[in-house]
């Protein structure tokens, strides 16, 4: 009898271990899949509670967590929400998150690998984990003028550092407050977030780097470029520029904006022709030099590549295979060539700094809660766009458009700026786009910008990038120079 | 069958009385830690209700220490301590998931519902009087042999309350509950108890025919097809059971308990090879065809399907956990669907991680072990069964509820021995214990009813040395 107890002890004994061994399965190794499922409101509710770092400018937060007395425990809260929502993204519940919050998620809360070591420390001092605090390159100032200047006006501006690539301003029109996203009371956060994305204005749309436009004039800087790369031009050299180009292919003409020939010139310069903006004479250029070598060139300031990661940005476009009508077009930044304000920025920031264009980010630093640097970020060179003496050539031709030609309106007293004007069409039923591209000063660039306005709210023959888009670019420059 | 004192040594049988208290004390420290760690993270201050609790689990343990000390001196030592630590963890726990709810449902701007916890100390008072019921009254197990048939009748009446119409109420599918006076129970939990008291006064006189008749095949003891009679009729029950009250892990409970006692009765495998191929053979069958058992297959095979079963929250806590836990109080096992009673296991794996549910499975193989070396260590065969039942039945059914709770085996709604929220499984599993230490008396008593020695004498012998 004795025996057959001891078997079933032992048999017992097996049940137990079985039992052991699954939930050690289930514990130790399928935690992370489990715990990765969407509808683990457990991790999502535990995520949300966390006392997540700040998003600063400097020393001052911009998103920061501050006590509740809820069940979430920290209330995510932005200053100034609707300035910086399109950097900053938004934080919910419901509607998991954007910009920095999504793209610094693993530090902002604490659970990224670098930061492991810091986990184990609050774990044994039992602190409540604390995530990282991600500081940006923003400049406060320059953000703040940018807002105001677009005021109610759709449109975006990208200020960048040209030394650097450091973002200065990154700035959406119309915007929207991230703190009602955040909001714990989850009937309002989904309200808000119903009543967002059904807007016809597009308030989450981040305009300045999520949004293709075609760069209309703004890209002759790009045709210029390529043309004295390629060593058959030079800033002085004349350039067939009638009032009407006849295009081969095709019974449609390009023309000039103000249907005359250029500068009072059927063969202005290249300095001339980028003053007043030439169609036609860029037009000539772009059939001369073909599509490739104008992609190329494209291509050298960043297109085709996806910059700022740390916001998903979308990557600027050239055409692949146009014909000639179609490269003609391209040529002055019409037909299928789309770039993002960021893009437009970076060719400025590029012809600043001597043709290195050099890599845009956004996250200066991440630290821990008591101020050890995690992580720090260090310019990084992206292509040499141009040569230095090209660069030298193509800032004096800006500087001529700011100072005499169609960029008077971005002059700022004592600074040298040196810019360029675009006005981009899309269709004949809504308005064009009014572009302004610019640095200051010219002769030692701290600052380079790009500003589009979408939807100026003004007649079609109003539209043009100097008179509407300079001035917003001219306060930008302004509050980064400290002027 | 009976083991007389073979060996030629003598041992000095020592009561053992001491380390119960040590071990208690341990027990009711471990509790009354979880219970204070609870209170400070989850609102910050050690929980006014700490002196309420372990006032109560504390005074509850001592009482059944002192009715042992004078009334079974020489029971096993180490089961009241795994009791009172189980149950003292379960109302933590249950404690906990109180908070968790009522803070959920204060951020929603509800009031917060009426509190378990102090319930199921209550339920502990009720369990624990039983428990000293049995100790007082039951001086020598064998007295329950007389009772074996009136057993097996009020086992089978327990077993089927549930279908009296009116009386009992189908809670998840399974058909195992009775409504009384305002209050539920699950008579099974009894039933389990007065089966096994009838199961083996049956088969100490039985084991015999049982044992000896029979051919071999294949190298096994196979019985007569005549005396398959017993094992038919529990096997139908068995099935009856699942069946008609929808309850795959009674059922396995009872037929399992019956089988086992017949393989310790006779010594005889052929038992457990034809009970397990007959059962296997009816759940088969069940399954195809009753849907409610093919629900719960598929909830097991399946568990994240899109009507998430229960299963899907517990084992979500359960991963959350992890190997250490998230630390009592700082997990979220709120959110496990029956968090307080099928699910207190899943809550203790939230909080407590993989170290805390093996350190709590590992209680249980205590009980269960020390509950089969009682039946080792019993002299007489009727004790044994009993003994072997009644640790069986905890095996069995720790192994049915954590198997599924945490997907091993499809999901069955038996209780949590000692933990789980509910009164009548935490009352029956006290009056186990009362009987397992009852027979561990008898079992470690000298033979010769010489003056027992205690702890405390040797000491004194010691000391004059």
């Amino acid at each position: 009898m004795n025996s057959a107890i001891r078997r079933l002890a032992v048999g017992a004994i097996i049940l137990m271990l079985a039992l052991m061994a699954n939930s050690t399965y289930l514990q130790a190794f399928r935690s992370n899949e489990l715990n990765g499922r969407n509808d683990n409101t457990r991790v999502r509710d535990e995520q949300f509670s966390v006392n997540r770092g700040p998003i600063l400018i400097g020393s001052s937060p911009i998103a920061q967590s501050k006590e509740t007395n809820d069940q979430y425990k920290y209330q995510r809260t932005y200053s100034d929400g609707p300035l910086y929502a399109p950097v900053t993204g938004y934080y919910s519940f419901q509607f998991g998150r954007g910009g920095i919050e999504l793209n610094q998620n693993s530090e902002l809360n604490g659970s990224d690998p670098s930061l492991a070591f810091r986990r184990v420390v609050d774990v044994l001092t039992d602190r409540r984990q604390q995530g990282a605090s991600v500081t940006l390159t923003l400049n406060a100032a320059a953000q703040q003028a940018a807002y105001n200047a677009l005021g109610s006006k759709k449109g975006a501006v990208v200020a960048l550092d040209p030394k650097t690539g450091k973002v200065l301003a990154l700035v959406s029109r119309p915007s929207y407050d991230p703190n009602l996203l955040a909001s714990h009371d989850l009937g309002k956060a989904s309200d808000a977030w119903k009543r967002l994305n059904a807007s016809d204005d597009r308030p989450m749309s981040n305009r300045a780097i999520k949004e293709l436009y075609p760069p209309g004039s703004t890209f002759k800087l790009v045709t210029t470029a390529a043309a004295l790369s390629s060593g058959k031009y030079k800033p002085d050299t004349a350039v067939h520029s009638p009032a009407q180009l006849p295009l081969p292919q095709t019974t449609v003409p390009l023309v000039n904006e103000n249907g005359k020939n250029c500068g009072g010139s059927d063969n202005a310069t290249l300095t001339v022709a980028l003053r007043w903006s030439c169609n036609t004479a860029f037009g000539t250029i772009g059939l001369d030099l073909k599509a490739d070598a104008l992609r190329e060139q494209a291509e050298k300031f960043g297109f085709g590549e996806r910059q700022l990661p740390e916001l998903g940005a979308v990557a600027s476009q050239f055409p692949g295979d146009p014909n000639e009508p179609q490269i003609a077009q391209s040529a002055i930044g019409q037909f299928d060539v789309r770039a993002t304000p960021l893009q437009m920025a970076m060719v400025a920031a590029g012809i600043a700094n001597k043709g290195e264009v050099m890599k845009p980010y956004l996250v200066q630093s991440v630290r821990t809660g008591d101020l050890k640097t995690i992580s720090e970020t260090k310019p990084e060179a992206l292509h040499q766009a141009v040569s230095p003496e090209v660069a030298a050539q193509l800032t004096a031709m800006m500087t001529d458009v700011v100072n005499n030609g169609t960029g008077k309106p971005g002059r700022i007293d004592g600074v040298q700026v040196a810019g360029k004007t675009g006005t981009a069409q899309t269709s004949k039923e809504r308005p064009p786009f009014a572009w302004f591209t610019a640095f200051a000063p010219a002769d030692n660039p701290q600052v380079a910008v790009a500003v589009i306005i979408e939807d100026a709210g003004v007649k079609r023959d109003e539209i043009a990038g100097g008179t509407l888009a300079a001035p917003v670019a001219k306060k930008v420059m302004e509050a980064v120079l400290g002027r | 069958m009976s083991i007389a004192s073979t060996s030629v040594i003598q041992i000095i049988p020592r009561t053992r009385r001491g380390v119960e208290l040590m071990l208690l004390i341990v027990a009711i420290g471990v509790s009354v830690g979880a219970y204070v760690n609870i209170g400070i993270t989850v609102q910050d201050k050690v929980p006014a209700s700490t002196g309420y609790y372990a006032a109560g689990i504390g005074l509850l343990a001592l009482i059944a220490h002192l009715a042992l000390r004078y009334r079974a001196p020489y029971a096993d030592p180490v089961l009241l301590p795994c009791a009172v630590l189980l149950n003292g963890l379960g109302v933590a726990m249950i404690h906990r998931i109180d908070l968790g709810l009522a803070a959920t449902r204060v951020a929603k701007g509800l009031n917060p519902k009426a509190a378990a916890a102090p319930q199921q100390i209550t339920w502990t008072a009720v369990g624990v009087v039983l428990f000293l019921l049995v100790i007082l009254l039951i001086r020598d197990h064998r007295r329950l042999q007389a009772l074996t048939y009136t057993a097996g009748l009020a086992g089978l009446v327990l077993l089927v309350l549930p279908l009296v119409p009116g009386l009992g109420v189908e809670v998840n599918g399974a058909r195992i509950w009775i409504h009384l006076a305002g209050m539920s129970f699950q008579p099974g939990e009894f039933a389990k108890v007065c089966l096994v008291v009838f199961f083996a006064g049956y088969l100490v006189v039985k084991r015999d025919v049982l044992t000896l008749a029979g051919h071999r095949f294949l190298g096994l003891d196979l019985p007569r097809a005549r005396d398959l009679g017993p094992i038919g009729v529990a096997w139908a029950v068995s099935l009856g059971v699942l069946v008609f009250e929808k309850d795959l892990g009674s059922s396995l409970l009872f037929f399992g308990l019956f089988l086992f006692l017949l393989y310790v009765a006779t010594e005889r495998a052929g038992w457990l090879i034809i009970g397990f191929l007959l059962f296997a053979g009816g759940a088969f069958f069940a399954s195809q065809t009753f849907s409610h058992v093919q629900a719960r297959v598929d909830g097991w095979l399946n568990p994240f399907a899109e009507d998430r079963g229960q299963v899907a929250t517990g084992l979500m806590g359960q991963a959350w956990g992890g190997i250490l836990g998230r630390g009592l109080g700082q997990g979220r096992p709120d959110l496990t669907l029956y968090g307080q009673s099928d699910f207190i296991i899943s809550s203790f794996g939230e909080e407590l991680g993989l170290t805390g549910i093996i350190a709590i499975i590992l209680i249980y193989t205590l009980i269960i072990e020390r509950g089969l070396r009682t039946a080792l260590g019993c002299r007489d065969i009727f004790g044994k069964l009993i003994a072997t039942g009644l640790a069986m039945s905890f095996a069995l059914q720790v192994f049915v509820i954590v198997g599924g709770v945490t997907g091993l085996i499809p999901l069955t709604g038996l209780a949590t021995p000692f933990m789980a929220l509910g009164g009548t499984s935490l009352v029956a599993n006290w009056a186990i214990i009362a009987l397992l230490l009852r027979i561990s008396d008898q079992a470690r008593r000298p033979q010769t009813p010489a003056a027992p020695v205690s702890d405390e004498t040797i000491a004194m012998a010691v000391q004059k040395q």
